[in-house]
C-alpha cells in the first residue's frame, strides 16, 4: 500500500506542473465517460421513443448522415 | 409561589363571605331597591347592547369579506379533466417520436385547417420526426414574400427550412369570421397555456357528447363540450375514428388521434424536453455523489470532535483553592 501511494506520489503528486495536468486529463476523461455511460442508460430506458431508433423506417435508401 | 398565592386566593375568597360585607349588601339593597334595579338593568342592557354590537360587526365583516368567493359557476367553471398517466411527462420518459410523427400529421390533416402554428420553423422537424428531405419538401409546399428586389417589388418563393409555419388565415379578423367569431388560438404553447395541460386538450378534443345533455343551454353557433369553460364552444368535434390514415398502421381511432395530437402539441410547446431530462438526470447523478462524498467529508472532520471524551476529576477534598478561585493541582 504504502509502496503504491509513494509510487503514486513520486509519478504524479511531487512536480505541480503534473499534478495539474493529471487533474485536467482526469476531469475531462471523466466527463466524457460519465457521459457516454449516462447516455447509453438514457437510450436504453427510452429505447424505440426516440428519432434515432426510428429514422431508419423514413430515411429509405439514399444514405445522407443529416442533422 | 404557587403556594403563597393560593393562600391569598382562599383570603380574600373568605373576605368576600365574611359577615359584615354581606349584612351591608343586604341593607343596601332593602333600602335603596329602585335605584339598585335600575342601575343593574342599566349594566344588563349596556352588556348586551355591547356584545350584539360586537357580534353584529363581525358577523357584517365576515359577510362582506370573509365569505368564500366564487367567480365562476361550476359550468363556467368546466369540467376537470381526468387525469391520464402520460408516458412523455415522466420524468425519465423522452417524447415518442413516431407518436410526434403521427400527432404531426393529424395537426397537418385537421387542425391546420383553422390553427396556426406560428412559432414553429420546419427545421425543428428534422431530426424530431421529419428527415431532411421531408421537411424541405414540406416546407416548399408553402409560399412565402421574398424581400423587395431592385424595383421594389415583392415577390414569391417556395419556404425554406428556416421559415415558420404559415397561418391557416391571413390575419385574426380573418379567422374570426370564418368561424362564427370565435378565434381559434395559435396551438404553439398551448399546453402551456390551459390548466391541466395535456389532460386539459385530451378531454376537450374527446369529450363531445353526442348531443347535448337535457337542460343544457347551448347558444347558436356553438356546440356543447363539458371540459369547456362555460361549455359552448366554438369548435365543432373534430376528430372522428379514421379520419386520418397513418402510415405505420396505427389504427386511428378518435383517441388515439386525440393522444398523438396532444403529444406533438407538448414538443411544440417544449420541444428542449427530452434534452432537458436526460440533463437533468445526469445533474442528479453527479450531485448524489457529490453529495454522498460531502457527508463522507464531514464525518471525517467532525470525527475527532464526536469521539473525544471529557473526564471530569474532582478536585481533593482538602485542597487549598488558589487565587482567583481556579484549582491547580
Ligand atoms: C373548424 C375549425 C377548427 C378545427 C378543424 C379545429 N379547431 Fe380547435 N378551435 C377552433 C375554434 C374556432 C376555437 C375557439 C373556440 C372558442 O373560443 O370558443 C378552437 C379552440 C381550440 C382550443 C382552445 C380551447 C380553449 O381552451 O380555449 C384547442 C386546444 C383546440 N382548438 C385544439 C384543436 C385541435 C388539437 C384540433 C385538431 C384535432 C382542432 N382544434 C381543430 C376551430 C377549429
Amino acid at each position: 500500500m504504502a509502496g503504491v501511494l509513494g509510487g503514486i506520489y513520486n509519478s504524479i503528486v511531487k512536480r505541480n506542473a503534473v499534478f495539474l495536468t493529471t487533474i485536467f486529463a482526469g476531469a475531462f476523461a471523466t466527463n466524457i465517460i460519465f457521459n457516454i455511460g449516462a447516455d447509453s442508460v438514457w437510450d436504453q430506458i427510452n429505447k424505440g421513443r426516440q428519432w434515432k431508433d426510428i429514422k431508419q423506417r423514413y430515411m429509405g435508401d439514399q444514405e445522407e448522415e443529416d442533422e | 409561589m404557587l403556594a403563597r398565592s393560593s393562600l391569598r386566593a382562599a383570603r380574600s375568597a373568605r373576605s368576600i363571605s365574611s359577615p359584615t360585607v354581606t349584612s351591608d349588601a343586604q341593607r343596601n339593597a332593602s333600602s335603596q331597591s329602585s335605584s339598585e334595579s335600575a342601575a343593574a338593568w342599566k349594566s344588563n342592557g349596556l352588556l348586551a347592547s355591547s356584545t350584539l354590537l360586537a357580534v353584529g360587526s363581525v358577523s357584517w365583516y365576515y359577510y362582506q369579506f370573509g365569505r368564500p368567493t366564487q367567480a365562476m359557476t361550476p359550468a363556467e367553471e368546466g369540467l376537470h379533466a381526468p387525469v391520464h398517466p402520460w408516458e412523455h411527462t415522466k420524468l425519465y420518459k423522452t417524447f415518442d417520436h413516431s407518436a410526434l410523427r403521427r400527432g404531426f400529421q393529424v395537426y397537418r390533416e385537421v387542425c391546420s385547417a383553422c390553427h396556426s402554428l406560428q412559432r414553429l420553423p420546419y427545421r425543428k422537424f428534422v431530426g424530431s420526426f421529419m428527415t431532411v428531405d421531408e421537411a424541405k419538401a414540406l416546407a416548399e409546399e408553402s409560399e412565402y414574400d421574398t424581400d423587395p428586389n431592385d424595383e421594389g417589388e415583392v415577390e414569391k418563393r417556395p419556404g425554406k427550412l428556416s421559415d415558420y409555419m404559415l397561418a391557416p388565415y391571413k390575419n385574426d379578423e380573418a379567422a374570426r369570421a370564418a368561424n362564427n367569431g370565435a378565434l381559434p388560438p395559435d396551438l404553439s404553447l398551448i399546453t402551456k397555456a390551459r390548466h391541466g395541460g395535456c389532460d386539459y386538450i385530451f378531454a376537450l378534443l374527446t369529450g363531445y357528447p353526442e348531443e347535448p345533455p337535457a337542460g343544457a343551454v347551448v347558444q347558436s353557433g356553438l356546440n356543447f363540450n363539458p371540459y369547456f369553460p362555460g361549455t359552448g364552444i366554438g369548435m365543432a368535434r373534430a376528430l372522428y375514428d379514421g379520419l386520418v390514415e397513418y402510415e405505420d398502421g396505427t389504427s386511428a381511432t378518435t383517441s388515439q388521434m386525440a393522444k398523438d395530437v396532444v403529444e406533438f402539441l407538448n414538443w411544440a410547446a417544449e420541444p428542449e424536453m427530452d434534452d432537458r431530462k436526460r440533463m437533468g438526470w445526469k445533474v442528479m447523478a453527479v450531485t448524489s455523489v457529490l453529495f454522498g462524498l460531502s457527508v463522507w467529508v464531514k464525518r471525517y472532520k467532525w470525527s475527532n470532535v464526536k469521539t473525544r471524551r471529557l473526564a471530569y476529576q474532582p478536585p481533593p477534598p482538602n485542597a487549598q483553592k488558589q487565587p482567583g478561585s481556579v484549582f491547580r493541582r
